[in-house]
């Protein structure tokens, strides 16, 4: 059943490589690629949920439980994430800013390791299916928020800049993607809440210390807290809303790339 | 039957004559009818650009000659003198260039989007009174369908060919709620107005003009729908819009960035999008370094809007790609025609051959119950449908492929069919 599971590895990253190459494309030259890209995500994803499933059904316990495997499953809420817009013409352009890293992560996590299948798992499955699935989540959706914020930033500069060529390619209104970063990340704080809350249970439980993967969540979870102040209490929107979305995904880019590889290596 | 073309565009007319021979729906409806005469088919065709008329005819150069002396007689002019401002093309040449004109590659601005809805019009005008047949359905249906393939395929219509339309257009990259948007007009010029009946057609929520004489911004916000307010009051309407148009003749600022940063305090980071098509202009040009402002003045929408052109020029490559795609299928339906009346023929000896053989097997059948002599008169005419299909199918093939008339003219030596249908 593994090695069946890492058959899939392919398809999924044939079709998340053509979409990120397609909307490198269609950036340069608008028209039909975007379209072929939709497409190669719809059949990567497709391709990586079953990838997920043969995982789940060949492995002793939570199989994401790696650093490499969680990268998978990383991955997967993303471009999932991504799907609820990204069909729509207008939001190909955050498939520029999701799909290279996603199909570069995707890389990263096979060659990790992460596509294989696990063995038992030190910690009891359901603690990690919360704790890990929920972190994950929440990582996802600000992933997608950082997509959005830099689609915002990219769109404000040519509008500022009064670039000749700023309607050549199709982006969404400056409105409609600060209340999507702002409501992502609405979406995402509380799992990521729950997920350190369930964290902090185990904690108390099993004991142990507060180490840095805690002390990059608790960061990242008061910089988007703040962010949700500010942007519905003192009407925090436009640029600076989107810097404050990116230095979260930057925390959030330290504890996946730096902390979590330092603690599980 | 041949597909003739007689028309005339902004290619070889001047407007003055073009405007004489422009005509209505119901105007083109009885062209039409007038032109395709008893049995025939035409559609006629009336748009800024352009008048033609499409006719299917089994004489094309009589029909060439009513459609002129039509056309002719629209301009007010003999057909003489109207024949170096037109143009005749025949069947592929014809299908080719309508097919042209839906996409909007025949016109002005390229992929121009009224045009295809002028089109459809045209024909539906013409199928209501019955003087459409199966070339004109053909090459109209196939024109409409190769308008849509390069409206979905290619980008040539995406991005505006107007000062007016480029600015709504980055108004929608700013919101693209307009429905709940507010819009400021500021003064009463003509470029305001145009540029405000954009947004408006785009279905802006509230529209307030802001004139010196209160008098003349009233009849400009009754014009576009809106409501006007005293001058004195632009501070406070600036605070409120989301869209605000300058458009005065006024030979100083009349907004300067201090006095909009004050009026955005209370906006809470909301932003708005200025548009200043004033010459002087009106608008402080440092708003657009306050954070959540952009200003735009005449200048950049014109820039906008020559790279808008350009790249609708470059799409165009494409979308000839796509007609080309399509007047080849319908020159190989055309062809497919030619073998049509050879292969009515072939059947129709068939037909006589079974009828016949049947008559001469009457007494032989006699004792056959009614429902018997059915399924006899079926089976015969399963076996003939059957021999009969193949042979049918690859005439058919060869007609698309250039071969049809050979073959067709050795179909009717091996069977010894008659003439007749050619």
């Amino acid at each position: 059943m593994g090695e069946a599971a890492l058959l899939l590895v392919w398809p999924a990253l044939l079709g998340y490589s053509e979409a990120a190459l397609a909307y490198v494309g269609e950036t340069i030259r608008p028209g039909r690629l975007g379209r072929y890209a939709i497409w190669g995500v719809r059949l990567g994803w497709l391709a990586q949920t079953a990838l997920l499933v043969a995982q789940a059904v060949a492995a002793d316990g939570f199989p994401w439980d790696s650093w490499a495997g969680s990268l998978n499953l990383f991955v997967w809420m993303c471009v999932g994430a991504y799907l609820i817009w990204g069909c729509r013409a207008p939001f190909r352009l955050l498939g520029l800013a999701v799909m290279p890293p996603a199909a570069a992560l995707f890389v990263l996590s096979w060659t990790a390791g992460g596509a294989g299948s696990s063995g038992r798992t030190e910690f009891g499955s359901v603690f990690l299916a919360l704790h890990v699935g929920l972190v994950i989540a929440a990582f996802a959706g600000f992933t997608i928020a950082a997509g959005l914020a830099a689609v915002y930033l990219w769109q404000n500069r040519r509008l500022k800049r009064r670039s000749p060529s700023v309607l050549r390619v199709r982006a969404p209104s400056l409105a409609t993607l600060d209340t999507l970063i702002a409501r992502t990340i609405a979406v995402a704080l509380p799992a990521l809440t729950l997920g350190i809350g369930v964290g902090l249970g185990r904690l108390g439980e099993e004991g142990g210390s507060f180490d840095a993967i805690m002390a990059f969540a608790v960061a990242t979870w008061v910089v988007y807290a703040a962010f949700l102040v500010l942007r519905y209490e003192a009407g925090w929107r436009g640029k600076r809303a989107a810097y404050l979305a990116f230095t979260g995904f930057l925390l959030v880019v330290a504890l996946r790339l730096v902390a979590v590889p330092v603690a599980h290596f | 039957m041949a597909l003739v073309l007689v028309g005339t565009s902004y290619l070889v007319a001047p407007v003055e004559l073009r405007e004489r021979m422009s005509f209505d729906a119901e105007g083109g409806a009885e062209l039409a009818s007038r032109i395709a005469g008893a049995g025939g088919e035409a559609v006629a065709l009336s748009t800024c650009n352009r008048v033609c008329v499409y006719a299917s005819a089994d004489d094309p150069q009589a029909a060439r000659a009513r459609a002129l002396g039509e056309l002719a007689s629209l301009a007010g002019l003999d057909p003489g003198e109207l024949e170096p401002s037109v143009y005749t093309k025949l069947d592929d040449e014809a299908a080719h260039h309508l097919f042209r004109v839906a996409a909007g590659l025949d016109s002005m601005i390229p992929g121009e989007a009224q045009i295809l809805g002028q089109v459809r019009a045209a024909y539906e005008a013409s199928d209501q009174r019955g003087l459409a047949g199966p070339v004109t359905h053909r090459v109209f249906r196939q024109a409409l369908h190769a308008g849509r393939r390069v409206r979905n395929e290619t980008a040539i219509g995406e991005t505006p060919a107007s000062v007016s339309a480029a600015a709504a257009e980055l108004a929608a990259r700013v919101f693209d709620d307009l429905p709940s948007r507010r819009v400021l007009i500021i003064g009463a010029g003509k470029m305001g107005e145009l540029a405000a009946a954009d947004l408006i057609s785009r279905g802006v929520g509230s529209l307030v003009v802001a004139n010196r004489s209160l008098s003349r911004g009233v009849q400009v916000a009754e014009r576009l729908g809106g409501t006007a307010v005293p001058f004195a009051e632009l501070l406070s309407e600036v605070a409120r819009a989301d869209v605000v148009i300058a458009s005065t003749g006024s030979q100083g600022l009349v907004l300067s960035a201090k006095e909009v940063e004050h009026g955005l305090r209370n906006r809470r980071g909301h932003p708005i999008f200025f548009i200043d098509i004033a010459v002087p202009r009106d608008l402080d040009p440092a708003i657009n370094e306050i954070d959540g402002c952009f200003l735009y003045d005449i200048d950049d929408l014109e820039r906008v809007v020559e790279q808008s052109l350009a790249g609708r020029r470059n799409e165009a490559a494409r979308a000839e790609a796509i007609v080309e795609e399509e007047a080849e299928s319908f020159r190989a339906w055309q062809r497919s025609l030619e073998v049509v009346p050879a292969i009515a023929s072939l059947r129709r000896r068939a037909e006589e051959i079974r009828s016949a053989e049947l008559a001469r097997a009457g007494s032989r059948l006699e004792g056959l119950s009614p429902r018997q002599r059915l399924a006899v008169e079926s089976l015969t005419s399963q076996i003939v449908n059957k021999l009969l299909h193949v042979p049918t199918v690859r005439l058919k093939e060869a007609a698309a492929a250039a071969d049809g008339t050979a073959y067709a003219d050795t179909m009717r030596h091996l069977f010894d069919l008659s003439d007749e249908d050619r």
